[in-house]
């Protein structure tokens, strides 16, 4: 019966098999073939580590997508570990506040850090107040990892809260019986448990902080991260043999640190951008 | 149970976390509808910039819609077939399909702009249409489908319902419309909930693939904060949360088709043996 089934079978995913190939698959592998058909062939992948500009945008943008990643996480645990394991009123207000900035698109999440931390923001008047001296750091590095933390705190909250659920009651009681205490109860029994959580949506968040563009793009467009040099390269000097080139070594490096991360974590939690 | 120390302290940091999300969104609605936000409320509440955006930019509202409706018709007929064929079969064929299909994810929206650029962009009237930008929306947002049908597949008993159709004579195509479709209504649901959430706010990919007649809602945004006064571009995003909003409220409500998920060996023995080794150290 299962044999008679594959002519449907084959039918039925055929056309997203073509979409992806026509639309995603070959423009790819076009891009790749661009990459080094510039004026220096394929030392246009060379240029991304020996040209400092380039290089040095690529390592600016690890260490802040790092940086976030290791900030959101922390965050996240704490929250998220207080929000699973207590009950109070307003507990599910919180929740819901917390999870509401995940539909912002990046340059929502840009205008929001301007907001805070701009010109006419919050910070800036607060620090007036006080100090007499107007802080201001949303147009800079400072600015794009606020703004990433803020955009990846809901997603890796959920993810944390999801598998805190999951945990099981009796290896923390064993443990408290047992003489722990409740610092050493988190350090030793429920973070590591949550490990393959925390691999998952840190991956996700550092992928995401390595290609976010928007974000960047409202806040200043003289930051160097990728994204910006990658838009900067093709639209103003028309260089797109290297945007081809930084593109795909952006893209490998995320995709290599989500695969990496799905079978370090062992499960499929995804991403969104 | 009385609350500690502990707990105040955590309670502090979570609500210090949350007005750090929630602060500059009630900031951005303020500015929308105030007079001269650098003078504060006190100039005056108006509905004048809320006006403003609507003349300028009430063509990128609509085409958002558009585009997110469309992306939802094109993600539902690719993608719920998809799913159902990936959950019947698990072979090599399948499971690189199922790559290539998931692999939009892990590529940043830009490389997909671009490679979509480098390859079709000599066909002026493609290039120039919004059709252009529905591709780039389609790519990003299937998997989103094909995993919230694939989630619902994988937790009820189809092959039960299945063989019992068949055995009362029906065909495949049959039990397809009539007993697959039908039972993954709520994973469908959530799939439709995230893809227009998504295609909705989608930006790094229609950024590039955008032209100044299709401008989407997001771009307009980008748009007016680099080229409008605050206030504009705060009752700009202010007119984008109250679209986002009942998506968001839904998907609190409808979005979770998992029931059960096709995971086998995750609970207590792995982890219980790791923890073991952990404690002692």
């Amino acid at each position: 019966m299962k044999d008679r089934e594959l002519p449907s079978l084959v039918v039925l995913v055929l056309p997203v098999v073509v979409v992806a190939l026509a639309f995603f698959l070959l423009p790819l592998v076009r891009l790749t073939m661009i990459a080094g058909s510039g004026e220096d062939g394929l030392g246009a992948y060379l240029a991304v580590v020996t040209t400092p500009r380039y290089f040095e945008s690529l390592l600016a943008t690890t260490l802040l997508s790092a940086g976030v990643t290791f900030a959101t996480l922390a965050i996240s645990a704490v929250s998220g570990l207080f929000l699973e394991r207590n009950r109070f009123p307003g507990r599910n207000l919180l929740i819901s506040l917390l999870t509401f900035p995940l539909a912002f698109p990046g340059v929502v999440v840009g205008f929001m850090v301007i907001m805070l931390a701009g010109r006419q923001g919050l910070i800036g008047d607060i620090t007036k107040f006080l100090t007499g001296d107007k802080l201001v750091f949303a147009y800079s590095m400072a600015g794009l990892f606020v703004g990433y933390v803020y955009f990846s705190i809901p997603r890796v909250i959920l993810t944390i809260m999801a598998a805190a659920e999951k945990l099981d009651p009796a290896l923390e009681e064993a443990a408290r019986s047992l003489g722990a205490s409740p610092w050493r109860v988190t350090r030793d029994v429920i973070l590591p448990a949550l490990k393959p959580a925390f691999i998952a949506s840190g991956a996700i968040a550092f992928a995401t902080a390595m290609g976010a563009f928007g974000t960047a793009f409202t806040l200043a467009t003289n930051i160097d991260v990728l994204p910006m040099t990658i838009y900067t390269e093709f639209t103003l000097r028309a260089n797109i043999a290297m945007a081809a080139a930084l593109s795909i070594v952006l893209g490998i490096i995320t995709w290599l640190v989500l695969t990496v991360s799905r079978s370090l974590a062992g499960s499929t939690v995804a991403a969104a951008g | 149970m009385g609350r500690t120390r502990n707990f105040y302290l955590q309670f502090g940091f979570t609500l210090l976390v949350c007005s750090f999300l929630i602060v500059p969104v009630i900031m951005s609605v303020m500015a929308g509808i105030t007079e001269n936000f650098f003078k504060g409320i006190a100039s005056g509440v108006t509905l004048k910039w809320v006006w403003q955006v609507w003349d300028l930019y009430a063509d990128t509202i609509f085409l958002s819609m558009l585009i997110a409706i469309a992306c939802l018709a094109c993600t539902i007929v690719l993608g719920v077939p998809a799913a159902y064929v990936l959950s019947k079969r698990q072979g090599a064929v399948a499971r690189a399909i199922e790559e290539l299909l998931t692999l939009p994810l892990a590529v940043p929206g830009l490389a997909i702009a671009l490679a979509l650029i480098v390859t079709y962009g000599g066909f002026r009237d493609f290039r120039a249409s919004w059709l252009f930008i529905l591709i780039g929306h389609v790519l990003y947002t299937l998997p989103f489908m094909m995993r919230s049908v694939l989630a619902v597949l994988s937790s009820a008993d189809f092959r039960t319902l299945e063989e019992g159709a068949a055995s009362l004579g029906a065909g495949f195509w049959r039990r397809f419309f009539d007993i697959v479709i039908p039972n993954c209504r709520s994973g469908i649901l959530a799939g439709s909930l995230m893809v227009v959430t998504l295609s909705m706010g989608e930006f790094n990919i229609t950024w590039m693939l955008h032209t100044p007649e299709n401008k989407t809602l997001p771009v307009g945004l980008a748009d007016s904060y680099a080229s409008m006064r605050l206030e504009v571009g705060s009752a700009y995003t202010v007119v984008f949360l109250v679209m986002i909003i009942p998506l968001l409220i839904a998907l609190q409500k409808w979005g979770q088709p998992r029931k059960t998920r096709p995971v086998v060996e995750e609970p207590e023995l792995p982890s219980g043996g790791r923890q073991g080794g952990k404690t002692d150290g």
